[in-house]
């Protein structure tokens, strides 16, 4: 699945300039978290239509990229993240960062994943049954 | 005075010493160093052409990059047994620029220091601290040189520290301090809030590498209770005691005898009448390591041939008031932003993205900062990488300025542009 990460100076009006930007063109946020620095940060996005949102912000000037990232459902309740981390674990797959939202489904939650093999994360999570979101999914039915 | 009869020579006088000592040079360049032979024989000149100081302006210029192109040695106009040591400084890219002395060119360099000290009271009674960095920058040696002749007990505590500095002017007692002057000022107020004003010895100050305000200057005087000198000179010269200042510090005084001073138009190269603002350019009449014809500094000011209250009639300069080029002087260090150009296009590794310098002065201590737009090949999604690039952006500006700079990522296309252009340099400080 598509996550944009877009780089956002630490300057007041810095991080509602990309907000708006995705207001005016009617892209919907899923998810979304912010690592930052001192300096800067950078916004991770989830979004409805990530090849327009990208092309948005590029044109108004600001550096966006876009990666890779596996939305993998769990169940929500106590034990369920951990039990997908295990499956990746034993796989021996390295997580470089995550999040995790709340999705509209009942009783599941759902973890965005960046990890350094996502061909072979996506098998396993395949062969145990874990539900993944792709781009073409409606997060909100 | 260290050398009355060279010092105060009638004008007539020494301008037959320079004529004679022009005609050496350029015969003996002629024969020993290429480049100097092919642009002379590009002009259709050959060394008896050169009768005179008259002919000078005939002679084709000398350039830094001339410095780059036969690095390391191939401009030096002696063979290597007789070269006794070298300098070097940055120069416009990564490489550095190489510059050689004969025992007779180290000889003739601490004369010229050993003059300015002299001029401004200092004797084999005194005690000079030499702050200045030891190396392959002229400074600390080149004050060094001049400090050891005039027999004075020379203390080489070279740059930094600023503690142990204090520590070393009050136990040793210190009369004499060589360092730039904005360190000076930093002594200063360190030497304030330590409490120990009033235990120094100091009375004298030569201070140079970097420009410098009269306002600098009387702050130094005040904060330290000393007179504050300036001192000038460039390593492809010489290093520092090209030009000084006399007691009267009232102009440099070039050391005429062996530095023949012009100024000319950087733009239409002719030489400008006495007095006019213009282009420094050197010709070394005495050097045998390194000599340089007509060599174009790229500093600009104004020479003022009148005779000093101090008696001496070699020609004064005043403070450079500007570059003809872009070079900065950042903590005395030269520093071109073709250098960070270099850095941020290796580490990019496909074009240059755009960049600011922005240069301070907070506390007496210059500030050096460079804002960097996020690009295409400095992005990544994670922390970690940008971070890492940001470090090796500071590791490389490190290795090739030899002064560390704040590296800023800052949003695409936020720097100032004008007319399409970003702005390049932003100096805040008013000097
Ligand atoms: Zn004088």
């Amino acid at each position: 699945m598509k996550q944009l990460s877009v780089f956002v100076e630490n300057k007041i009006g810095r991080l509602s300039a990309v907000l708006d930007i995705l207001k005016v063109n009617d892209v919907d946020i899923s998810a979304l978290s912010l690592a930052d620095t001192s300096e800067y940060g950078i916004l991770r996005l989830v979004v409805d239509k990530p090849d327009e949102a990208m092309a948005a912000l590029k044109e108004a000037g600001i550096m966006v990229k876009c990666t890779q990232v596996i939305a993998a459902a769990m169940d929500d309740a106590p034990g369920g993240l951990a039990y997908l981390l295990s499956l990746l674990t034993n796989a021996n797959i390295g997580i470089e960062y995550m999040y995790a939202f709340i999705g509209k489904a009942e009783g599941k939650a759902w973890t965005v994943l960046r990890v350094d093999d996502v061909e072979t994360a996506t098998e396993v999570f395949k062969k145990n049954g874990v539900a993944m979101h792709d781009d073409h999914d409606n997060y909100r039915r | 005075m260290w050398q009355e009869k060279i010092e105060t020579m009638p004008r007539e006088e020494l301008e037959a010493l320079q004529s004679e000592r022009l005609i050496w040079q350029v015969k003996r360049m002629y024969e020993r160093v290429p480049l100097f032979k092919q642009r002379m024989d590009e002009k259709g000149l050959k060394p008896e052409d050169i009768k005179s100081v008259q002919d000078l302006h005939k002679l084709p210029f000398s350039y830094k990059q001339d410095l780059r192109d036969y690095y390391p040695y191939g401009l030096f106009a002696e063979p290597m047994e007789n070269i006794e040591r070298v300098h070097a400084s940055s120069g416009t890219t990564g490489k550095k620029i190489v510059v050689g002395y004969t025992k007779k060119d180290l000889s003739d360099w601490a004369d010229c220091v050993a003059r300015m000290m002299h001029a401004i009271g200092l004797s084999n009674r005194d005690f000079i601290q030499v702050s200045y960095g030891y190396g392959l920058f002229t400074g600390g040696l080149g004050a060094h040189g001049g400090a050891e002749r005039i027999g004075a007990t020379v203390i080489p505590t070279s740059s930094g520290n600023t503690a142990n500095q204090l520590q070393t002017m009050v136990d040793f007692g210190s009369t004499a301090l060589c360092c730039t002057p904005s360190y000076a000022l930093y002594l200063g107020e360190a030497a304030e809030e330590a409490g120990v004003i009033d235990k120094l010895q100091l009375k004298a100050g030569i201070f140079g590498a970097e420009p410098w305000s009269e306002d600098m200057r009387q702050e130094i005087e005040r904060k330290l209770h000393i007179k504050a000198y300036d001192i000038y000179g460039l390593s492809e010269i010489m290093g520092p005691g090209v030009s000084y200042e006399c007691e009267y510090q009232a102009g440099m005084h070039v050391c005429e005898d062996m530095f023949i001073p012009e100024i000319i138009d950087p733009d239409t190269l002719e030489v400008l009448p006495a007095g006019e603002k213009g282009e420094l350019v050197f010709t070394t009449i005495t050097k045998e390591g390194f000599p340089l014809i007509r060599y174009r500094t790229r500093d600009i000011c104004s020479l003022n041939y009148e005779k000093c209250k101090c008696g001496r009639t070699h020609v004064r300069m005043n403070k450079p008031q500007g570059r003809t080029d872009d070079m900065l002087i950042i903590r005395g260090v030269n520093v071109f932003p073709s250098q960070i150009e270099e850095v941020l296009l290796k580490v990019s590794g496909d074009i240059t993205p755009n960049y600011q310098i922005v240069v301070d002065r907070v506390n007496n201590t210059d500030t050096f900062d460079i804002n960097v737009e996020m690009s295409e090949a400095l992005f990544a999604d994670d922390i970690k990488t940008i971070e890492k690039t940001e470090r090796l952006i500071k590791e490389r500006l490190r290795d090739v300025l030899g002064i560390s700079a704040g590296v800023h990522l800052v949003n695409p296309k936020s720097i100032t542009r004008s007319e399409g252009k970003a702005k390049r340099v932003i100096d805040k400080r008013k000097i």
